[in-house]
């Protein structure tokens, strides 16, 4: 795939890399060690300044203390990745396969709830589902459904929140990757008496398993750290890690809890995205 | 079978046509709703329709300034980031040299990087160095953010670049400035453009990391969250769908650019 007529270079590249190495090491490489020194520090009161000490007991803190949070973060990323996966992928697959001309208008819609502000699309559903929206009403309108019922205000709204606005992540490079296929292959399936629902499974999706890979991270990984969907469709009870860090950081200042605790999630998704890149490249992750 | 795959496919299209109402729903309501002549202080439930919003839709002061705040930063830091990131992405797409594959991963993380870390490790480091945050720190995260992105677009846009079309242009005289000007950079324009567009809406959109390197300053998505305590104003929504017609234009016709130069 690499471009003809590469060149061997020593110098040159170096020097195009050299302004943002530099800019990447000074606010990239240098704020993660500044984190990971404020962690291992004492801060008694939160009034005093963070002394550095070793002091290893901030990640025991930050498990005991919010544990809840760390499993709900997760719980959530993880079944918004998989809602995302379920509804996203029949329409890769659709514009993929029967796109025909229209595919670059189909996936550039895909694209373009990102040009408005992931805010205000969030407090959108507070109206557009909240509880004297016209849709809450025709459902409380329904059999068994009763009159206090309410889709704002509880887990599944916040991971319809986290799924609706990563969604494009997932959708994106599974195109990108069952675009790549050549759809006569479920044809050659048939002809060997594969049905067509096996001929998808056996010969489709295996193909197309990279892009799979590749969106479930990018879904992954923004919605473990949200704390926005909470904030806006949740309730108190649906405090994730960020909400933690943030609050920890900026109203109680007790920052090296707060900074164990983005240590422990830097850690989990780094690894991941490690594994996935020795497994497949990075080219995947740039949509 | 035809009777199976016919109906697959008819089923494939309805679930698409609902993914595609679920994706669009809110953008249909910013817009809807920027008419809206709400009742009380939140732009929340439908009221009466009113083109006020959109006549007058600066009538906000501290939406408005923090609306050009946004704009300036977006500015400035996209320009940084498309400068910087152009170059690294040339740098790797355009060499063969050691260490390459150790900067690509390098470039990966700071994107796979929940922006909560980021914004908490930015804030961790500017009250190490004692730097009092502001419009600057904004700008340095948002440009940390955007460089990533731009470089690792444009990278995977001319990766199947064909690097001999500068030697050809050498071997018509062409001096190492020109065959830059003439040759490089408008072959690897529609990308960097693209990369540039879409880095501008990362920047103007950015609540988290901002909330950790803002100081005083206030951007629209900060303004937004503070004061939803006490309103959700309609001129919210007028500016919402101006950031949308922009930028769809902006996109159409960069696509209609790249297309027309690749036939």
């Amino acid at each position: 795939m690499a471009g003809e007529g590469r060149k061997n270079g020593r110098f040159v590249p170096w020097a195009l890399l050299s302004p943002g190495g530099l800019f990447l090491a000074l606010f990239f490489l240098v704020p993660v060690w500044a984190l990971a020194r404020i962690a291992l520090s004492t801060k008694p009161s939160r009034f005093e300044d963070p002394a550095f000490a070793w002091d290893f007991s901030n990640f025991g803190t930050a498990l005991s203390d919010y544990g809840g949070q760390f499993g709900r973060s997760f719980l959530y990323a993880g079944l918004a990745t998989l809602f995302a996966f379920i509804i996203g992928y029949p329409l890769a697959y659709s514009i993929a396969a029967y796109g025909g001309k229209w595919k670059d208008l189909l996936i550039g819609l895909v694209v373009i709830p990102f040009f408005t502000s992931f805010l205000i699309r969030t407090i959108a559903w507070t109206s557009i589902l909240g509880p004297q929206s016209v849709v809450t009403d025709a459902f409380r309108g329904l059999p068994l459904v009763g009159d206090d019922f309410n889709f704002i205000g509880n887990m599944w709204s916040v991971v319809g929140g986290l799924t609706y606005n990563f969604l494009p992540f997932m959708i994106l490079p599974i195109y990108v990757a069952l675009e790549k296929i050549d759809f006569r292959l479920t044809e050659a399936a048939g002809d060997l008496y594969a049905t067509p629902v096996a001929g998808f499974w056996r010969v489709i999706f295996p193909l197309s398993l990279p892009g799979v890979f590749a969106g479930s991270l990018l879904v992954f990984i923004p919605a473990a750290g949200d704390f926005i969907n909470t904030r806006f469709l949740g309730t108190p009870k649906t405090s994730v890690i960020g909400s933690v860090v943030q609050d920890q950081f900026l109203v109680q200042l007790n920052y090296p809890v707060a900074a164990a605790l983005s240590l422990f999630l830097m850690a989990i998704i780094t690894v991941a995205v490690l594994i996935y890149s020795k497994l497949f490249g990075t080219e995947g992750l740039a949509a | 079978m035809s009777a199976q795959k016919n109906r697959g496919k008819r089923s494939l299209q309805v679930i698409s046509a609902l993914v595609f109402l679920y994706l669009f729903a809110p953008i249909l309501w910013i817009v809807v709703f920027s008419f809206n002549d709400p009742r009380g202080r939140y732009n929340l439930n439908w009221s009466s329709f009113t083109l006020q919003n959109w006549l007058h839709p600066f009538a906000d002061k501290e939406l408005t300034d923090a609306f050009v705040t946004s704009l300036q930063i977006a500015f400035l830091a996209v320009t940084l980031a498309t400068v910087m990131g152009a170059l690294m992405a040339l740098a790797l797409s355009k060499f063969r040299f050691r260490g390459s594959s150790a900067v690509d991963i390098f470039l990966v993380l700071p994107l796979t990087t929940p922006e909560i870390v980021l914004g908490a490790s930015l804030l961790t480091m500017f009250i190490d160095f004692d730097w009092a945050r502001g419009f600057v720190t904004i700008v340095i995260a948002h440009t940390l953010f955007c460089l990533s992105f731009v470089a690792l677009t444009v990278k995977a846009r001319i990766s199947g670049f064909d690097w001999r079309l500068e030697e050809a242009a050498a071997d018509l005289g062409a001096g190492p400035w020109r065959t830059f000007s003439r040759v490089t950079f408008p072959l690897i324009l529609p990308g960097v453009f693209a990369a540039a567009l879409l880095s501008f809406a990362l920047s103007i959109d950015d609540y988290i990391i901002t909330s950790f390197n803002k100081g005083q300053t206030n951007t629209m998505p900060i303004h937004i969250w503070d004061s939803y305590k006490v309103e959700f104003r309609p001129e919210v929504n007028v500016l919402a769908s101006m950031i949308l017609v922009v930028s769809v234009v902006l996109l159409v016709g960069s696509s209609v650019m790249s297309a027309r130069r690749s036939r």
